[in-house]
């Protein structure tokens, strides 16, 4: 299938800072949609689509028009956790190729790390009675833990050593380090070393829950940002190169009885995204891959496509996964690792998707024409969504 | 643990499931193929249907995966070092989150592949739900 021209991302803002005391969520999202829309040239009135993952003080969504004063014709305010914003621009590529908006935002803002939110160490046992959490919540599980379960059952099956993932958490920090927002998140989060790190400081560094240790694991901050959707029209007319949206897939997954653990929502994905877009994975420069955990990007990386089921350990280990190596590069913002994970990284996939094939990275791929912006939303080794966008230069 | 987090009721799904627990049974469900439910609902997942079986398991599984929980901010939780969060097959065939208890250090101690036994853990409290964890056999 040729490649398709429909809608665009023209503006992007990342919000700069990772600890932000007396600033609300409300007021970051509106912040970030202002200094998007100037950075793709449009105005405050031109917005006419609203996407939402309904964070923020009030809950966004229904109340966010009214916070921000704009009455869009189109309201989607699609919550699946972390990738609500490959959701959104899923549903952008929809709805602006039906003709339904023509200038979309979406926006994110997030206190965590002020509020000192126990996102990964907290119970997951939160709300009122529900079938999951009656059956669940007496074991004391944690976030991170449940990603840890995933990643045991990796190494069970196939051999995956701390040592190979690793090299995940290297390349992302060594992408930090470019970055001086990120270098700014780290010290402003203290960091006990914010410097480049090895293997072996990853393998020393302690355990959170068997087998992930620290290094292993994203940041929490806060932060949060927006991105302006177009159509093709407007696209043409903004100040900076445009970025297409050619392809978008959706899915979701589960504990099953029988199940296997190690395949994530982005085995469904994903060849719904790239089948739309036409391309293949061994075209792609650029993989912007929820690093919430190594073991994420690891189980990623193969529903991807990138490499078989169960042998990312191999593919990663030679650590091309930085920016400078030949081969696939990951996460050149630093990542939720090392740069910015205030609870729902999903849009800062998209923000440097944009960058890299505007240009504008710190760790730049030189000649950049196609990303994977790839989002994972709740509990990998529960449930869980995946959302796959990809990704292209004018 | 004698204090764990209880389920809360009403709550129509996991309610049989959790009486089981005072009765030392740990049950489970099939629809009309045979195809197994679990968690607890009122429906298949596999027809939709609404006409499911209550049966009792064995309580025998394996191990399918697990983690060691090193740190936490859960009370409760918090005073209790490290502990092991698992998902169990049981040999019925269905799978469920638990713990795996009675060994000296779950570090070392816990693998995967490893037979379980299902016990009912005394909970505190008058009338307090029992739960169900594993112990190696």
């Amino acid at each position: 299938m040729a490649q398709e021209r429909l809608a665009a991302i023209a503006g992007i803002h990342e919000y700069p800072l990772r600890v932000a005391p007396g600033v609300s969520s409300m007021q970051i999202k509106a912040d970030s949609m202002k200094r998007a829309l100037d950075d793709a040239g449009l105005d405050w009135g031109d917005v006419d689509g609203l996407y939402d993952a309904l964070d923020g003080e009030g809950g966004g969504g229904l109340g966010l028009a009214a916070y921000l004063g704009i009455k869009p014709r189109l309201l989607d305010t699609t919550q699946v956790g972390g990738s609500s914003y490959e959701f959104h621009a899923s549903h952008a590529l929809r709805d602006i190729a039906a003709g339904r908006c023509n200038v979309a935002v979406t926006t994110y803002g997030s206190t965590a790390a002020t509020q000192r939110t126990p996102i990964g160490t907290g119970g997951l046992g939160r709300g009122g009675a529900s079938w999951q959490q009656n059956m669940e919540s007496p074991y004391g599980g944690t976030l991170i833990s449940n990603y840890a379960m995933v990643a045991h059952r990796h190494m069970h099956e196939y051999g995956t050593t701390t040592e190979q993932l690793a090299q995940i958490s290297v390349a992302t920090r060594k992408h930090a380090m470019r970055n001086p927002e990120a270098v700014k998140a780290m010290t402003d989060l203290q960091f006990v070393k914010v410097d480049e790190i090895t293997v072996e400081d990853v393998l020393e560094s302690r355990i959170i829950a068997d087998p992930l240790h620290l290094l292993e694991c994203c940041m929490i901050s806060d932060g949060g940002g927006a991105a302006v959707f177009v159509s093709p029209e407007i696209a043409r007319d903004i100040k900076k190169k445009p970025v297409w949206i050619i392809g978008a897939g959706e899915a979701t997954k589960y504990r099953e009885n029988n199940g296997d653990i190690t395949t994530s929502a982005g085995a469904q994905s994903a060849p719904a995204a790239f089948g739309q877009a036409g391309v293949t994975p061994d075209e792609i420069d650029i993989a912007m891959i929820y690093d919430s955990f190594s073991i994420t990007v690891a189980v990623m990386l193969e529903d991807l496509g990138f490499c078989a089921k169960g042998e990312v350990g191999e593919f990663i280990n030679d650590g091309h996964l930085a920016f400078d190596q030949p081969g696939l590069t990951l996460n050149t913002d630093g990542g939720g690792l090392s740069s910015n994970h205030p609870g729902m990284r999903g849009l800062f996939l998209l923000l440097e998707s944009v960058r890299q094939l505007r240009g504008e990275s710190t760790s730049q791929v030189d000649g950049a024409k196609l990303a994977v912006a790839h989002g994972n939303g709740g509990l990998l080794g529960g449930t869980h969504t995946g959302g796959t966008v990809i990704l292209a230069a004018d | 643990m004698a204090n764990r987090p209880q389920p809360s009721f009403p709550e129509p799904d996991t309610q049989h499931f959790w009486e089981g627990c005072k009765d030392g049974e740990l049950r489970y469900q099939t629809d009309a193929d045979g195809n197994v439910v679990f968690y607890p609902r009122g429906h298949s997942t596999v027809t939709g249907d609404r006409d499911l079986t209550w049966h009792v398991s064995a309580g025998l599984g394996t191990v399918y995966t697990y983690s060691v929980v090193r740190q936490n901010r859960m009370p409760g939780f918090q005073e209790l070092g490290a502990y092991a969060v698992a998902y169990i097959d049981l040999d019925e065939g269905f799978r469920m989150m638990s713990t795996v208890v009675g060994v000296d250090n779950p570090v070392t101690d816990i693998h995967i592949g490893q037979r379980v036994q299902v016990e009912f853990e005394e909970q505190d409290g008058d009338d307090a739900y029992p739960v169900p964890v594993f112990r190696p056999v």
